[in-house]
């Protein structure tokens, strides 16, 4: 079953903003920036998920999902010890997109800005929609894997979006180039356990990419 | 029966949910339904007559999603057909009389995919994904076209002018909005009302995404402004998994106490969307047919992408400035395709207050219909009013038309035979309402009758092509008061008589009434607020003139517009210096009374750099401002950046301030007939790719070092980019690209410049590419960043210069 989910704007998370802005955290006039950029997306921004829970089939060294099938060793391991995974996809609207181009024009430097939002922002809804999850379901939610990181291929997309019929639920569409509109956008699986898993919480620290720039 | 003849005296009850129903007889999860129309016939026969058994006078075909995207043409074909097939057969063994009238629709749902310019989807492309699928339902034969459960009004208009340009089925058209009442892509009920009433839907109404309860509001919003037959289809509620079964919360019953009650309220056309079944049906039907006749509506309104705009008597501003006429800025923009030029000219007005834009890049030399249709594809993307057409070329007006998002105000038509043949078709056509300028062959009338007449000439041609009066909003045509004495008397009484005697909305263009006078805006404003007073519903102006504004604002407070007169006193603060209305600031001001130019680009401030550099420019010679000021800050920034000192929103915001301070040299450069440029810089994201950010950066900075760059934007083909590096003999390429699965492109792109232009450096950049992989495609050199793109630059064109 798919279902849709709609939350409220999850806690605003400025240091997140500042690393993803690659900003300095001492320049007034930056911070001052942040603040306009939050104020102007704020009342623009939805906070929507899809969503389905889904048996792992594993089969001598593959693992599928429903229609998804695939021996990618990251998503082996982030489903390790796990019988049923979580997979979701998340937006925060195509509005931003819009005052992103706008910007992109007048103002780069706000369109900067509102980028780091945009990736705080959706990254903050998949961190709230998977807690609240396994809050209402009394179960853990694995660390999240999602196409493209990893050997996760890119054209996975296609399986998960005819499995959580994103463009109708959620409004979110893929291109050609498996691309997603509205670019703010997440989708990912994960693994549900009935008991907590050590090293989760901690991204970075279960990632293989060692010279990334957004590396905390 | 005709669908049409039936809905004039009935209620019609359409069916209720497929997909859930296939998923209970064991659809797959990603599996086509479509496909169970060949693979299945027999249960989808059973679902169409269980409905039609139930008391459905309509069944919609199961073509949801069969399109050219997700079936190559024979398989379309047959799936189509298979489905009518399987209709027609529930029909015939349907056990209802012969008297039930039972039609079978063409379903046709959303492609999936996001138009451009936001999504990658051509306009013209969606045109025909719908013309293929509504080409084989017209052929084989339906009652009519059934276009649902769309979440964004371009795709919409896309499917809808399918449906009227390759059939003469009658179409309705039904969306499914979001929590907040609107659209996905942000339109509102009132926004859907009036395009798609304009463009000749013959019903409309909402389905999908809730229940009754949720949608009712939504509904009620076209109950209030649709003149043709609303329809409803709402889900049994939301979906619920109960011991592994998918379970709708909302039952049958309750279900049809809402639905019914909306039924008494005008909704015509009422059936079911996912979770409902022919029992929901059922429960919806009464014995009795309650018709009621809702009667036409008389809005003038025209709408963008989001919100409808209303002409009445609280006056709508159309902003004038994108009008190349006496522009020679804009002029320099148009001849050198700055697109963004264009764009920011209509943020600025925006900004200022205007609600309706209007777009004319008219200019000789220029392929005019090819620049009207790009500047209104690209101004949708940016801002969300509505736009005023502005062309006299009939092929230019079509295909902007074509490509408008929502109902379009047309700029113009008038009284002579040739204006109106082409005109009013169009109208009908593809929606609009269209200023009507009261003058014909013999030009414009000296006499208040005289314009009356025309007048009344027009409204009754227009009806004769099925375009109504409301349409028509009347211009009787500002003349210049110091050439003739009576000129504006008589242009205020032709509106105020043309208003009140056929009931018709009036504009004007007020800034003509001045010409040959002294401060003109003082003479405009005056004029506006008289012609206000008896009946002017809107103005096409300038909104950065304080004295159009402040009649606006303190008209609107007089007449009672203005709750708590809020907006008045907004105004009235940022007029604080009695100063022009500039695009209003964001900064917050700082003490920068001592900043010297170099001081206020180093510090990123905006406005004080444009300011500053125009009082330099009144002594000093614009390029030793550039040499002597701009570029020691600028280079002062990127080097504290290289160093790691300042970081890139830093950078960007000291690159903004040196643009402005560029802008004011521009146009004095402009005005003394020269340029400033170094040489032509070629820019585009690559074929495949839509990121843009990166690229924009560049282009920033390298306009700041004075740079022509000639950026052809994001998802640009290798043969594009070609063309325009050997039109212009540029010297410099810099492709952009930020996923490896767009490199390959940019490796096309490479060779096809390497083979067509030899003599072209061309440089890359973007997330994925590094040194060697750069080397790899045939790059002439990577670039780190936006300030190594520059050092670059810089490197070439000085040998260039020797």
């Amino acid at each position: 079953m798919i279902s849709v989910a709609t939350f409220s704007p999850p806690e605003w998370n400025d240091r997140e903003i500042l690393r993803y802005a690659r900003a300095d955290k001492n320049d007034e006039s930056i911070l001052r920036l942040i603040e306009e950029c939050k104020a102007e997306s704020a009342p623009i921004l939805s906070y929507k998920v899809s969503y389905s829970v889904l048996d792992i089939i594993r089969d001598d060294g593959r693992l599928s999902l429903s229609i998804i099938d695939t021996d990618s060793k990251v998503i082996n391991k982030a489903l390790s010890g796990c019988d049923k995974a979580l997979l979701f996809a998340a937006t925060v609207g195509e509005s931003l997109d819009r005052l992103l181009r706008k910007y992109s024009i007048t103002e780069p430097s706000r369109a900067v800005i509102l980028h780091a939002i945009g990736a705080e922002r959706v990254e903050a809804l998949c961190d709230t929609f998977c807690k609240k999850f396994s809050l209402e379901n009394s179960l853990y939610i694995r660390t999240r894997v999602s196409p493209g990181y990893g050997d996760i291929p890119l054209s996975m997309q296609r399986d998960i979006f005819a499995l959580l019929d994103c463009p109708r639920k959620i409004g979110l569409t893929l291109n050609e180039a498996l691309l997603m509109s509205p670019s703010k956008s997440v989708t990912a699986v994960a693994g549900i356990m009935s008991d907590p898993c050590e090293n989760d919480d901690d991204k970075c620290s279960v990632c293989e990419k060692t010279n990334c720039i957004f590396r905390d | 029966m005709n669908i049409k003849e039936y809905l004039k005296k009935h209620v019609l009850y359409l069916d209720g949910g497929m997909g859930t129903l296939l998923q209970e007889r064991g659809l797959m999860p990603g599996e086509q339904p479509e496909s169970w129309n060949i693979s299945h016939p027999d249960v989808i026969t059973d679902i169409h007559k269980a409905y039609f058994d139930s008391g459905s006078n309509v069944v919609n075909t199961n073509t949801f999603g069969a399109n050219s995207l997700h079936f190559n043409h024979d398989e379309l074909k047959n799936v189509i057909i298979s489905a009518i097939d399987n209709a027609r057969k529930a029909r015939e063994l349907s056990s209802q009389d012969h008297d039930h009238p039972m039609f079978i629709a063409l379903d046709i749902g959303p492609t999936g995919r996001l138009l451009q310019p936001m999504g990658d989807l051509d306009f013209e492309d969606a045109v025909d994904i719908f013309a293929e699928t509504v080409k084989i339902g017209e052929e084989y034969g339906v009652d009519l076209i059934m276009i649902e459960t769309m979440n964004d009004c371009y795709e919409t208009k896309a499917a809808l002018l399918a449906a009227k340009e390759w059939s003469d089925l009658p179409v309705f058209v039904s969306n499914a909005y979001s929590e907040n009442g609107k659209l996905m892509t942000g339109a509102s009920p009132e926004a859907m009302v009036a395009m798609l009433e304009s463009m000749g839907a013959d019903a409309i109404g909402v389905n999908c995404s809730f229940g009754p309860d949720k949608l009712e509001p939504i509904v009620r919003e076209y109950l209030k402004y649709a003149s043709v037959p609303v329809m409803l289809k709402p889900n049994a509620g939301m979906p619920q998994s109960v011991g592994g079964k998918t379970v709708y919360n909302v039952s049958a019953e309750d279900f049809a106490n809402i639905c019914l009650e909306l039924m008494d309220d005008g909704v015509q056309i009422a059936g079911g969307c996912c979770g409902t079944t022919p029992e929901y049906i059922k429960a919806i039907q009464r014995t009795d047919n309650r018709f009621v006749n809702r009667g036409k509506k008389n809005y003038t309104v025209i709408s963008s992408y989001t919100h409808a705009v209303y002409f009445n008597d609280d006056p709508v501003l159309i902003g004038e400035r994108i009008n190349p006429t006496g522009k020679k800025r804009l002029k320099e923009a148009l001849k050198a395709h700055d697109i963004d030029y264009i764009l920011s000219e209509g943020i600025k007005q925006q900004n200022a207050g205007v609600h309706v834009l209007d777009v004319n890049v008219g200019l000789p030399g220029i392929d005019e219909p090819a620049m009207l249709e790009e500047a209104v594809r690209e101004l949708q993307a940016v801002i969300d009013i509505p736009l005023q057409i502005d062309t006299s070329d009939p092929v230019a007006m079509k295909r902007a038309l074509r490509r408008y998002n929502g109902k379009p105000l047309i700029n113009s038509v008038n009284g002579t035979d040739l204006s109106m043949e082409v005109i009013f078709p169009l109208m009908k056509k593809y929606g609009g309402a269209a200023i009507a300028l009261t003058l014909d062959e013999n030009g414009i009338p000296d006499t208040v009758e005289g314009r009356l007449k025309i007048a009344e000439k027009i409204i009754v041609t227009a009806s004769y092509y099925g375009v109504d009066k409301k349409d028509l909003i009347f211009d009787t045509l500002a003349m210049s008061v110091s050439a003739d004495l009576k000129a504006a008397l008589v242009t205020i009484e032709s509106l105020h008589k043309i208003h009140e005697l056929y009931g018709v909305h009036t504009s004007l263009g007020v800034s003509n009434v001045s010409f040959g006078l002294p401060k003109r805006d003082v003479i405009n404003a005056t004029f506006f607020t008289m012609a206000l007073e008896k009946g002017l519903s809107a103005a096409i102006m300038n909104p950065f003139s304080a004295e159009m504004m402040k009649a606006y604002h303190s008209y609107r407070v007089l007449k009672g517009f203005d709750q708590n007169c809020s907006e008045y006193i907004a105004f009235a603060e940022s007029l604080e210096d009695e100063t022009v209305v500039a695009a209003c600031s964001k900064t917050v001001p700082e003490d920068t009374s001592e900043y010297t130019l170099r001081d206020a680009i180093v510090k990123g401030l905006k406005d004080k750099a444009g300011e500053l550099c125009r009082d330099m420019l009144i002594t000093a010679d614009p390029m030793s401002v550039v040499q002597d000021e701009v570029i020691p800050a600028l280079d002062y920034v990127g080097k504290s950046y290289e160093q790691g000192r300042v970081y890139l929103p830093g950078l960007l915001m000291s690159a903004e301030a040196a643009k402005s301070a560029f802008e004011e040299v521009k146009l004095k450069l402009t005005d003394i007939g020269s340029s400033a440029s170094k040489c032509i810089f070629v820019l585009a994201t690559v074929k495949g790719d839509i990121h843009d950010i990166g690229k924009n950066i560049v282009k920033l900075l390298l306009e700041n070092y004075g740079y022509e760059v000639h950026d052809l934007g994001r998802d640009v083909d290798p043969e594009k980019i070609t063309g325009e590096v050997l039109r212009t003999r540029a010297p410099l390429v810099g492709l952009s690209a930020l996923m490896t699965t767009t490199v390959p492109s940019m490796e096309e792109t490479i060779q096809m410049l390497r083979r067509a232009a030899p003599w072209v450096k061309i440089v890359v950049g973007g997330a994925v590419l590094t040194e060697e992989y750069a080397s790899a495609i045939g790059a002439d050199r990577y670039a780190k960043d936006a300030m190594d793109a520059v050092r670059y630059a810089d490197e070439i064109y000085s040998t260039i210069k020797e």
